[in-house]
Order: structure tokens, then C-alpha cells, then sequence
């Protein structure tokens, strides 16, 4: 599947082609992930949005190489400035994990182990994975947990997970993906569990620190607001796929897939007094059975005969806006309704 | 408002003793602890109307919404409705009857479904716990009229929870609030849990059948959005209290609180490209030891001398003293 992105000359830090994965269960195949490609570069913020699953964080994981048995990676790569990871025997991977890719969870409960203290966290992920003293690293924390915004960082580097307050957990959680410098955030729901004011807070600093170190994230999320809010570039899923991929702005002023115009319509709007939402109707397929064709066609008001039998390619324009739907295509759009 | 309000909630309080056990507090000498989960909240709901709350968590949505159907037992004040104070023990006979009209929706449709019943005998429960119907051909043919309104098949009569979709439990949900013809819903963060597009689903359902059968719902959800476009009225609730209560096109043009317009401006807007933002500061505090007067002076940025030391009192539906000096 050709993809034509806004290319810069320079080399993506994150290189995604045609990956798929499938998980392998005792009565069906499940495809989780289908020939999905995309690049991040330096200091880019790619959204991916869609519904419970589309298969974000199936993304995620594939990505920084945590699909467990019966899932398995089925086709494509996985390059990290170049560097083919999704072919690394487990131990190299780990390496790398935590070194140059680092993850943001959406609990931050979770993220962090309860019987040490932030401090202590910190310190040994740096330790782990970079040649620190134990002071040295113990001055980084310090400064680290003051970048994320959190009041008195040398006393609070001495607190345990549970004294801190959700938010300022996830500010934990976000120094310690930083910690180690990575080339790369993977940020799976890193607000969902805030409230909106701690919410607004936690997009700034993530963004911020990100932008400070020129770290490319991708952040994956359910909330069109947190994409709209803090990502460069937007990919839509459904069903495994990516349907539409380009920069937030023009996705979201223009979007071009027939299910990326509902999603956008769904979302209650704080301006505007509507009467109803745009409904879409039916359910996500399930991803043992997706439809042939195009996954979106039963569901989709504008599908015609090619929606059911051909899978749509890749359509972009000269800004990298790119949309797999048939009636995208110049020629067929003609027929559009 | 000529008409008498349909719901009355009048200086609403509910306190909780969350002091450490007693031997703690003896030989430690801890003190008692009291946290004021709802303190002094009154509003109106009219007939037909959605009354929207927001606010972040701990600032007592949940226990308003479980004092307001009676869940739980106010500390102070009284819950009047349709012109029975179920909080008034001598009205008990007349708060009974009152029951069966008011009805909850909650968040977790995955929790609220009894996993071990058939949705027959869940939507049915009601109808049989009120001696609505007693001959079960006719409980049958309710449930599957119900199971139709909330856009599911009859045939759906027969399964488990767990073979359906969180939207569609969600319709199970409000099949149940609605098969003992309760004409009041309270809806405690009812699509919280769902996608979008199945989250436009229910919202869109609840509309239509409010707008059919003339339902009366209080709102409430953390996500200014859902409630904008739900409830014609909205209360904002900060610590326990009502800050401000205003028509919808209002409080979200104008404002009246600081906090209201500290929570709007923190909400990512999809028109917004981020950004050049008032960025908000500090968290919600903890509700043990509240900070005195208005509780949100320590994060307001209005606040003098007078918020330090005195609640403010609702004027024009905003409880603030900046706001009310100008």
C-alpha cells in the first residue's frame, strides 16, 4: 500500500509499513491490526483515534514490541530511525524499550509501584538504561520532576505514588517515560482518567517537554479534543485499519472518510446547540468477521458496489491528507452522492 | 415559571463520618472527621425539563444524585417531589407511591445489569416490585414494548447481559427506568463509559423519549459537552456546592464563576488548534478540610480578602463575591 506522506527530507523516527497483526485464538483468527503504515518524525505528535477497538493501542504495542501469545506480528515492520525492531530477539527489544521508546499509561496507578518512592523510581529507570551515579541521577529526578510542573521537587522525589494526587502521578508517570531521553513516547489514554481542569494541565506539560526535547510522541486517545488539542497530524481507525491520516487541522475541517465525518458529527459540541448527534448506525464489525471490501461499508450512508468487494486504496493530496475510501478516489467521486 | 417546580431540592447536605477507627482516635488522640459531600445545594427541576450538573470528581455529583431518588438519607435540607418531600418521614405513605416514578441510570452498565438474570426479568423487575402487572402475558408483552422503544428486539428478551454491547446495556438500563412508567430519571454519567458514536446514540434516545413520554431528567457528567447539549439548565458544583446554576446558552457564553469559566476554558476544543490558553492552575482540595469561605478562593484568580473569610450566597444563580461586586 504506497503511502505519500508530507515527507521533509529527513529520516522519520518511527517508520510503520503495512503492519499487521493477528492473533491466533482456539476457534478464529482475529485481525487486530491491518496493513497499517505511518511515519513520526522529530518532535511530531501523531494522534490515533478511534473507537474502543479499532486497534490504537494494538498499535502501541506492536510498535515497542509487547504482542503476547496467541497474538503475533503477520506482516510488515517496524523501523526506529531505520533500525528494524519488530525482527530484534526479545533481549535487544529491551533494550530498547524504556531507552529509546518509553510508554505513558492511562492509570497512573498502575504505572507506578506502590512500595517505592518516585524517587527511587526514577533513579533506577535512569540507572537501568544510562551510565549515572546514583547521585547524578538522584540530581536528574530532582530537576526532571520539576520540568513536569510539580511543586517542591525535592521533597516530593522522596514521596511515595500513593501521597500524590492523580495528576500529579501522571506527571510522575511522564518523567519517567522522559527520563531516559527516548526518541519516542507511545501516550496510550495518558488523560483518560483526569478531570478535565488536571486533563488540560497534563496535555501542557506532555507537549511542552516533548517539544523541549524535540521527542516524537504517539498519542493514542479516543478524545477528537485531546488530538485536536495537542497532535501535529490525526490517523482515524476502524476496525484495524487506518481509514484517514493527515494533519489535525485538515482532518478535521475537511474530514474525508464517511466514518471520520460521523465520528466528528457524534461529538456534542460546546458552541453549538444541536438537536441530535449524527448517529452512526450500527456497531464496530467484530474483528473476527470484518466485512469484506471496505470494513466501514455496512455501516457507511454513501457506499456503492466497489465498497463491498474491493479493500480502498490510499488516496492523498499534495498535503499528505490521505483517505482509503473509494468514493475519495478523483475519477469515482464523480458518482458521490 | 408560574407552574410549581416538579422537583424541589431545598439547602440539600449530606455529611459522612470518615474519622479513623475508634481505638486510633482514643489512644492517638485523632479527631473525629467529617467530609460535607453536598453542602446546602438547592435548585428546581421543572416538568419536561433536563437540569444538566457538572464538576470534577469529589465535587459530590453522585452523592446529590443518590440523595435526590433517596439512595441515600440527607444530613439537612429536603427533596420535594411533584409536591412530596421524600425526606419528610410523615409523608412516607405518599413517598412509597412516589417511587416507582422515580428511577436511576448509572454509569457502569456493566455493573447495574444483575449478570446472573435475563433481560426479561430485569426490565420486568420493577413492574413486578410495584404490582404494576400481574398476569405475565401481559408483563411479556410490556417488556418486549420497552425493549422496542429503546431500540432493541424482543427476541434480545431472552439473553444474559454480558452477550450485548455496552450501548445496548445501556438501553437495558433505560428499558428498566422506564418500565415502571417513571416519569423522573436520574442519570448519573449514563454514556461515561461508551464511545462516541455509541455514546450519540444513547444521548439521542434519551432525547426522543423525554421529548415522546415527557420525561423529567437530572443530569449529571464530568464532560461539559454531553451536558450542553443534554440539559437546558445547568449546575456547576465545585467541593460539595452549587457555584452557579444559569441557562445553558449563558453559563456558556457568560460565565457568571471563575470556576465555570476555569472548567470551559480546560476543555481541548476540537475548533481550538491548542495553544494560547489560560493555562488553570492546582487541583480540586480535599473535601475533609475544605478551604474557608468560598472554597475555591485558593485557586481563583479574583479572589480578596472577603472569599478567604465568607461563603458566598447565590445571587442571579452565581455564588461569588467577585462576580457580585463586579
Amino acid at each position: 500500500m504506497p503511502t505519500t506522506q508530507s515527507s521533509p527530507p529527513v529520516e522519520p523516527v518511527l517508520a510503520v509499513r503495512n503492519l499487521s497483526v493477528a492473533f491466533y485464538l482456539r476457534r478464529n483468527i482475529v485481525t487486530a491490526l491491518d496493513n497499517v503504515s505511518f511515519d513520526i518524525h522529530r518532535g511530531e505528535v501523531l494522534g490515533m483515534v478511534g473507537e474502543s477497538g479499532a486497534g490504537k493501542s494494538v498499535t502501541g504495542a506492536a510498535v515497542i514490541g509487547l504482542i503476547d501469545s496467541p497474538g503475533r506480528i503477520t506482516g510488515g515492520s517496524v523501523e526506529l530511525h531505520g533500525q528494524r525492531l519488530d525482527t530484534l530477539p526479545p533481549e535487544v527489544m529491551r533494550r530498547i524499550r524504556g531507552r529509546r521508546i518509553s510508554m505513558v499509561f492511562q492509570d497512573p496507578l498502575t504505572s507506578l509501584d506502590p512500595l517505592f518512592t518516585v524517587g527511587d523510581q526514577l533513579i533506577e529507570t535512569m540507572r537501568a538504561h544510562l551510565d549515572l551515579t546514583r547521585r547524578a541521577a538522584r540530581d536528574r529526578a530532582v530537576d526532571l520532576l520539576d520540568d513536569v510542573g510539580i511543586p517542591a521537587p525535592d521533597r516530593r522525589v522522596n514521596s511515595y505514588p500513593h501521597e500524590l494526587s492523580g495528576g500529579m502521578r501522571q506527571r510522575v508517570v511522564i518523567a519517567l517515560a522522559l527520563c531516559t531521553e527516548p526518541d519516542l513516547v507511545i501516550a496510550d489514554e495518558p488523560t483518560t482518567a483526569l478531570d478535565v481542569a488536571v486533563q488540560a494541565q497534563i496535555i501542557g506539560v506532555l507537549k511542552d517537554q516533548c517539544a523541549r526535547r524535540g521527542t516524537a510522541i504517539m498519542l493514542v486517545t479516543h478524545d477528537m479534543g485531546v488530538i485536536a488539542e495537542m497532535a501535529d497530524r490525526v490517523a482515524v481507525m476502524y476496525a484495524g485499519r487506518i481509514v484517514e491520516i493527515g494533519r489535525v487541522r485538515d482532518v478535521i475541517a475537511d474530514p474525508r472518510h464517511p466514518y471520520t465525518r460521523g465520528l466528528m458529527g457524534a461529538i456534542p459540541s460546546l458552541d453549538a446547540e444541536t438537536d441530535r448527534l449524527v448517529q452512526i448506525p450500527g456497531t464496530m464489525p467484530r474483528l473476527s468477521s470484518i466485512p469484506s471490501g471496505c470494513a466501514f461499508h455496512p455501516r457507511c450512508p454513501h457506499a456503492f458496489s466497489p465498497c463491498t468487494r474491493l479493500r480502498p486504496a490510499t488516496i492523498a493530496d499534495a498535503a499528505g491528507h490521505t483517505v482509503a475510501c473509494h468514493l475519495a478516489h478523483p475519477v469515482q467521486g464523480a458518482q458521490a452522492p | 415559571m408560574t407552574s410549581l417546580p416538579f422537583v424541589s431540592v431545598s439547602n440539600l447536605s449530606r455529611r459522612f463520618d470518615v474519622s479513623t477507627p475508634w481505638a486510633r482516635r482514643v489512644f492517638l488522640r485523632e479527631p473525629r472527621q467529617r467530609l460535607t459531600a453536598v453542602d446546602a445545594v438547592s435548585f428546581d427541576i421543572h416538568r419536561g425539563e433536563t437540569l444538566g450538573l457538572v464538576g470534577e470528581s469529589g465535587s459530590g455529583k453522585s452523592t446529590l444524585a443518590r440523595l435526590v431518588v433517596g439512595l441515600l438519607v440527607p444530613s439537612a435540607g429536603s427533596v420535594t417531589i411533584d409536591g412530596v418531600a421524600i425526606t419528610d418521614p410523615s409523608q412516607t405513605s405518599q413517598s412509597q407511591r412516589l417511587r416507582r416514578r422515580i428511577h436511576m441510570i448509572f454509569q457502569n452498565p456493566y455493573a447495574s445489569l444483575n449478570r446472573r438474570w435475563r433481560v426479561e426479568r430485569i426490565v420486568a423487575e420493577p413492574i413486578k416490585a410495584f404490582g404494576l402487572l400481574t398476569e405475565s402475558a401481559d408483563i411479556r408483552e410490556r417488556v418486549d414494548d420497552l425493549l422496542r422503544l429503546v431500540g432493541l428486539h424482543p427476541a434480545d428478551r431472552t439473553k444474559y447481559p454480558h452477550e450485548f454491547s455496552g450501548g445496548q446495556r445501556q438501553r437495558i438500563a433505560i428499558a428498566r427506568a422506564l418500565s415502571s412508567q417513571a416519569d423522573f430519571i436520574v442519570c448519573d454519567e449514563p454514556t461515561s463509559a461508551l464511545d462516541v458514536s455509541v455514546q450519540a446514540q444513547i444521548l439521542n434516545l434519551m432525547r426522543d423519549l423525554q421529548d415522546r413520554l415527557g420525561l423529567t431528567y437530572l443530569f449529571i457528567s464530568h464532560n461539559l459537552a454531553v451536558v450542553r447539549h443534554m440539559a437546558r439548565r445547568i449546575g456547576v458544583m465545585y467541593l460539595g456546592r452549587l457555584v452557579e446554576i444559569a441557562d445553558g446558552r449563558t453559563l456558556f457564553r457568560r460565565p457568571g464563576h471563575p470556576y465555570t469559566k476555569m472548567l470551559l476554558d480546560a476543555v481541548p476544543d476540537m475548533t481550538g488548534t491548542g495553544g494560547a490558553r489560560p493555562r488553570v492552575s492546582g487541583e480540586i482540595p480535599s473535601p475533609i478540610q475544605p478551604p474557608s469561605g468560598c472554597a475555591f478562593h485558593p485557586r481563583c484568580p479574583r479572589a480578596f480578602d472577603r472569599c478567604r473569610h465568607e461563603t458566598p450566597f447565590h445571587i442571579n444563580g452565581v455564588a461569588c463575591h467577585a462576580a457580585q461586586t463586579g
